[in-house]
């Protein structure tokens, strides 16, 4: 590509991020991220992993269902297990199946989006069908049977997401290839002679981008909350801790019983930061490509 | 609405419903070819038993032979039998589906209801604080998961404050007369209805917000204004009216969210209905029962997305002579 086209995009690039920066919003939502990710990277350095083992706090005479106190500073659970390193690492499993489930999501969905809006006829009819059922069959019942089937473990969390959450993106770039594709640079494109792959790679797909962009940090917190929920129900990897994971335990060891809220308070507050997080930068994201949006969205103006 | 359109409407609604009955079939037989394997891992079976549970399941012959008898069961509403209880499935899904019909529906009305109400007071009065309160506390509920709010409520109102039954149906201590009854188990559905309307109203105030503020830019509106009417007549009988076509449209959309959301909100407060059941079912696996379940769930959406799109007409002009 030549060095005009990469100044070009730089110049955007830079354009984008001014205009990003200038959302409140998105930049908390950003400073948040960047912080629960700090922690899902750098765990072992503020926790312990031993310390999500049950025969470790029984070797440690660690006191059972203790509120926050000096010995640890978030309590304990029903095994002694202390609270605090198990939500510095249940940050991974949710931050992973929240991503990775997205990516799965996001890839088949702009897959059956550019073709069903890049080829039409029959080809769109089929697929634009196909969508509609799928977003019809509610998502969590769908979810639940896959995941019940395939057995749990983080793989298979994240496959049992991301093949579940796909038809709102695929409806979504679909229209946007639908507008695309009457722009005189693809008709231009097309005269010269350039083939569909050409056309769908070079100047469908770099248009749809920003879009597709927006469109899955989106769809993250989406796929986190339905990790929590499937793990609450009991689906998740029974071998790694996740916040979803530590509420099922705190429920099934009886913690609201015993008003042992130090447990089941934390994840579920870290499952909303988070979640507003994304949910922040994507409307951010969504507010530059669609100015309207923004305008419309405007609290203060 | 022309006579066409409906018989379009029930036709497609038929064929969604007739691939959920396809993809359910598959869906059972992508991972494994035989369930009884993985079910009874570990247990000594004679062949005969193996053949035996084989056939129950339904997994002898050919996988067409096998098709054929799917279809023919499932359209008579035999959806086979549960592993855990041996009760057919179908009487088990018709005894829990009332709970759950009444804790969904009473909860949908009530999202709505709140959802628009915040929607409106925070559209008419864009830019205010009371927009901002409004506008960030829909977002915060919309990302809170049901299950764990109703977890909070339940400590705080039912244990701390006792104000409220930690779980169940009904208290045996309550009287068995008909409306003694009634309201003793609205009592036991406050809590969980609470949670799941204020789980999903977030959706509804983000519409109605968004569409007031769309239809603040009418002229119609300066002309009522014109015409000298107060502010709360201009709100209500010109704005609100022609604002509220979308979230009319939400609310088939909703109803899936709020019945799934019911599984696990239904499982916190033990309320016995579908969610609980699917609870249940996840523990064996259940296989036969989380396969109902799963039909009945998506026949329930089906039909509610299929009502909305024939009453939507009726309500908008513009769609109906589209």
């Amino acid at each position: 590509m030549s060095t005009i086209a990469w100044t070009r995009r730089r110049r955007a690039f830079q354009r984008s991020w001014t205009d990003y920066r200038r959302d409140r919003e998105g930049v908390i939502g950003l400073v948040v991220l960047l912080l629960f990710f700090a922690v899902a990277v750098f765990a072992s350095l503020i926790a312990d992993p031993e310390n999500l083992r049950a025969i470790t706090a029984e070797a440690n005479d660690n006191p059972q269902w203790a509120p926050p106190s000096e010995f640890s500073p978030l309590g304990t659970d029903s095994l002694g297990r202390p609270i605090w390193d198990q939500l510095v690492y249940g940050s991974q499993v949710s931050l992973l199946v929240g991503i990775a489930a997205t990516l799965i999501a996001i890839v088949i969905g702009t897959a059956i989006g550019v073709i069903a809006g890049f080829f039409g006829g029959w080809t769109d009819a089929s697929l634009s069908r196909l969508t509609e059922w799928f977003l019809v069959i509610p998502f969590l019942p769908l979810a639940i049977v896959l995941a019940a089937i395939l057995g749990p473990s983080v793989r298979n969390i994240i496959l049992v997401i991301g093949i579940t959450s796909w038809p709102v993106t695929a409806r979504l770039i679909r229209a946007q290839v639908l507008t695309i594709k009457q722009r005189l640079y693809v008709e231009r494109s097309r005269a010269l002679g350039a083939s569909s792959a050409h056309v769908m790679g070079r100047h469908i797909l770099p248009n749809v981008m920003p879009l597709v962009i927006a469109n899955a940090t989106l769809t993250v917190p989406i796929a986190i909350l339905s990790e929590t929920t499937l793990a609450f129900l009991g689906l998740g990897d029974p071998t790694r801790i996740s916040w979803g994971s530590m509420l099922e335990d705190s429920f099934s060891a009886g913690a609201l019983g015993r008003e042992a809220w130090w447990w089941y308070l934390p994840p579920g507050l870290c499952v909303i930061a988070v979640v507003l997080a994304f949910t922040m930068v994507g409307r951010a994201l969504e507010g530059i490509l669609d100015p309207r949006l923004r305008d419309r969205r405007a609290v203060g103006r | 609405m022309t006579f066409r359109f409906v018989v379009g409407k029930v036709l497609g609604a038929l064929a969604t419903l007739a691939f959920v009955v396809v993809f359910n079939f598959f869906l059972f037989r992508v991972v494994e070819t035989n369930p009884v394997a993985t079910l009874y891992r570990g247990r000594n079976l004679t062949d005969s038993q193996r053949e035996e549970l084989t056939r129950q399941f339904g997994l002898d012959g050919s996988k067409l032979e096998q098709f054929g008898r799917y279809l023919e069961q499932t359209l008579q509403l035999n959806l086979g039998r549960s592993y855990a209880t041996n009760q057919p499935v179908i009487d088990e899904i018709w005894a829990a589906a009332p709970q759950t019909i009444a804790l969904v529906g009473v909860a949908t009305v009530l999202s709505m209801v709140l959802g628009i109400l915040m929607g409106i007071s925070a559209g008419w009065r864009r830019g205010t604080n009371q927009d901002r309160a409004l506008t960030s506390s829909s977002i915060v509920t919309w990302s809170t998961p049901d299950f764990w709010l109703g977890m909070i409520l339940l400590t705080l109102f039912a244990v701390r404050l006792g104000l409220f039954p930690t779980g169940g149906i009904s208290d045996p201590s309550a009287s068995d007369s008909g409306l003694g009854k009634l309201l003793d188990q609205l009592w036991h559905m406050t809590l969980p209805c609470v949670t799941l309307a204020i789980a999903y109203l977030g959706e509804f105030a983000l519409v109605m917000r968004s569409s007031i503020v769309d239809v603040m830019r009418e002229d119609y509106l300066t002309l009522a204004r014109a015409k000298g009417l107060r502010d709360s007549q201009v709100r209500d009988r010109h704005a609100v009216r022609n604002a509220l076509l979308p979230s009319t449209a939400l609310i088939a959309i909703n109803f899936g969210f709020v019945l799934s959301g019911a599984i696990a909100v239904e499982t916190v407060f033990s309320w016995p209905g579908l969610g609980l059941l699917t609870y249940e079912a996840l523990r064996g696996p259940d296989l036969p029962m989380l396969q109902g379940l799963f039909l009945v769930f998506s026949a329930a959406v089906i039909v509610f997305n299929l009502l909305a799109d024939l009453v939507y007409p009726y309500l908008d002009p513009r769609v109906r002579y589209q």
